[in-house]
């Protein structure tokens, strides 16, 4: 019972994340599927950046960088070394973490602004080396040859079911590690650095190594992700790999549900999500939706800067403990 | 046994001198007065000593270790911790959070559990208990400084600088916290304070060191640097100030 309490946290955060999982399961339907998929993948992207902009308080506008770089590691390992699935996404995971941690040698230094601007650089650059790096497909991408998916459960849907249930539990693995982090001596290192990094240099704080490590971390997911989502939609472009716009929702999901908790990032992923699907198809939003998101972004920041989950945590003291 | 030794320090910032050739040996367990007019290098030489600065002469010698040059982290994790004058809380975390920062990355390097105790310890100490689980941000400025020096206190240093921890706090508050210091001290920790409350200062501190425009003009017991003539005269730019060193001296 008294763990129970101790870990409610992440239980409730885990419980959020099942009850969405079970929605496609029960009734069984693609389409449901598929809106689920992109939920809890916003989920455990926003979930990963949170690491770094909740916890450290840097803001990484290229994260994207991240998620398409791992992709086409993967991607290129499963379409032409025929890799299989598993596998490639660890190595897409691992290419990001390392990517993550030479650049976070290299710009981490820089704060405020100048990192953001930083992080964009970055992501424009790697998009241009890829498109124009041959093995990778240049601008054309690489595709997947569909025979493959039968590696996966027998056929196409087996695969697609499979890839929903990976997402799942890879997504709660990400929420493991950002509560494990949220609640540990690193992370509170973390929150310092996030308060005042001066000061927490000051009083022992590590900052280059915390911050990188958690850079790091923050990267090694969308990585992972990277892989699994192009596996499944079976080939890779440079345009939708590094996407800024994605980048810029996940920053729009962490503060909207409340950046620096370990709950805000899973509402205001999947929050996100949702509303985003809903303004696909309403004719009068689906060609305005990203202003929508730059919307969003500007009346959180200006009203609820600490998102739902802050602001309820605000309002009411005695929730903190469990929503953290 | 000699704790710190301040070796020809001088730091400049562009143009200007902000402190030239300070030299100073610091027994331990000694409470060091550091007294001047406002911008005479105070501050700036405890930036100096704990790393915030490179200086641009001299060493810094600290338990017989060469720290010149170091990171403040590796300064801070040595035992070396310090207060701010324009205080620096970690605005959204609980005051008790702020000083388990202290405790994890200080000297000792403790875990969370471990830290946690010597947080619940040090706020009892310092009398914050009512506030421990008030947000930083929300204290007054009086609680912010209590949380300042329970930070420092918590990553147990050898070495604990103090800069201007009396100012802003009422009378009693002042009685308070010079007690507290003494408490520190008896603890076996050795201290350099910076103040411009003179009774206070003349009256919990071993030594006295005076700087002025970045010059180091005199060191002695409170008495000493009390009548020393070149204290006086620095202090004439403020002559109340002058007044209230050489009344406070009787
Ligand atoms: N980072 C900096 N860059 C440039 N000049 C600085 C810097 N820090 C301090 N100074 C200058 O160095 C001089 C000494 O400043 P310092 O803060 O050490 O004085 P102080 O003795 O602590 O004064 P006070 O009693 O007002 O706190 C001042 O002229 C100040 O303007
Ligand atoms: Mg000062």
């Amino acid at each position: 019972m008294n763990g129970l309490r101790k870990y409610s946290g992440l239980i409730l955060a885990i419980v959020v994340v099942l009850a969405l999982v079970a929605w496609p399961t029960i009734n069984g339907k693609d389409i449901t599927r598929e809106v689920v998929f992109t939920m809890i993948l916003s989920v455990a992207l926003a979930s990963s950046l949170n690491i770094l902009l909740g916890y450290t308080g840097y803001v990484s506008f290229g994260h994207v960088v991240f998620f398409g770089l791992g992709g086409y590691v993967g991607f290129y390992l499963m379409a032409v070394q025929n890799w299989s699935l598993w596998p490639a996404m660890l190595a897409g995971g691992v290419a990001s973490g390392t990517l993550a941690f030479f650049l976070g040698k290299a710009i981490l230094r820089l704060r405020g602004g100048y990192f953001a601007l930083a992080t964009i650089g970055v992501n424009e650059a790697v998009r241009a080396f890829i498109n124009n790096y041959k093995p990778f497909g240049g601008p054309v991408g690489l595709s997947l040859n569909f025979s493959v998916y039968q590696n996966y459960g027998g056929g196409a849907r087996e695969a697609l079911w499979l890839s929903f249930y990976m997402l799942a539990a890879l997504t709660i693995l990400v929420i493991i590690v950002s509560y494990a982090v949220r609640t540990s001596k690193f992370g509170l290192g973390l929150l310092a650095i996030r308060e005042d990094e001066d000061a927490a240099e000051i009083m022992g704080v590590r900052a280059p190594n915390a911050k990188t490590w958690a850079y790091v971390l923050s990267a090694i997911f969308p990585g992972i992700l990277g892989v699994l989502f192009f596996f499944k939609n079976g080939n890779i472009e440079p345009a939708p790999a590094f996407r800024l716009q994605l980048s810029i929702e996940m920053i729009v999901m962490v503060m909207l549900g409340g950046q620096g908790t370990v709950l805000g990032p899973i509402l205001g992923g999947a929050g996100y999500q949702r509303f985003r699907g809903f303004l696909l198809t309403n004719p009068l939003f689906k060609n305005i939706q990203l202003a929508v998101a730059g919307f969003l972004l500007l009346i959180i920041v200006l009203f609820i800067p600490a998102g739902i989950i802050g602001w309820v945590r605000n309002r009411f003291p005695k929730l903190r403990r469990v929503l953290q | 046994m000699i704790i710190l030794q301040v070796e020809g320090v001088g730091k400049q910032f562009g143009g200007l001198q902000a402190l030239s050739n300070v030299t100073v040996d610091l027994p331990q367990g000694e409470i060091l007065g550091l007294i001047g007019p406002n911008g005479a290098g105070k501050t700036t030489l405890f930036n100096v000593i704990n790393g915030v600065y490179e200086p641009s002469d001299g060493r810094i010698i600290f338990n017989g270790k060469d720290i010149t040059g170091l990171k403040t982290y590796d300064v801070a994790r040595l035992g070396l911790a310090r207060t701010h004058q324009i205080v620096r809380p970690l605005n959204e975390l609980t005051v008790r959070e702020n000083v388990i920062v202290g405790a994890c990355f200080g000297r000792e390097d403790h875990g969370l559990a471990a830290a946690g105790a010597i947080a619940d310890e040090v706020i009892e100490f310092i009398g914050l208990s009512v506030r421990t689980d008030q947000l930083a941000g929300s204290l007054n400025i009086g609680q912010k400084k209590r949380l300042e020096m329970a930070r420092a206190l918590a990553a147990r240093p050898y070495l604990l600088l103090l800069d201007e921890v009396l100012a802003g706090l009422n009378p009693s508050e002042i009685a308070g916290m010079v007690e507290i210091v003494r408490k520190i001290r008896d603890r076996g920790i050795t201290i350099i304070m910076i103040e411009h409350v003179m009774h206070a200062v003349m009256n919990v501190s071993d030594r006295m060191f005076v700087l002025d425009y970045g010059q180091q003009i005199a060191i002695g017991t409170p008495e000493e640097v009390a009548n020393d003539p070149k204290v006086i005269e620095a202090y004439l730019g403020d002559p109340e100030l002058a007044e209230r060193l050489m009344s406070d001296a009787d």
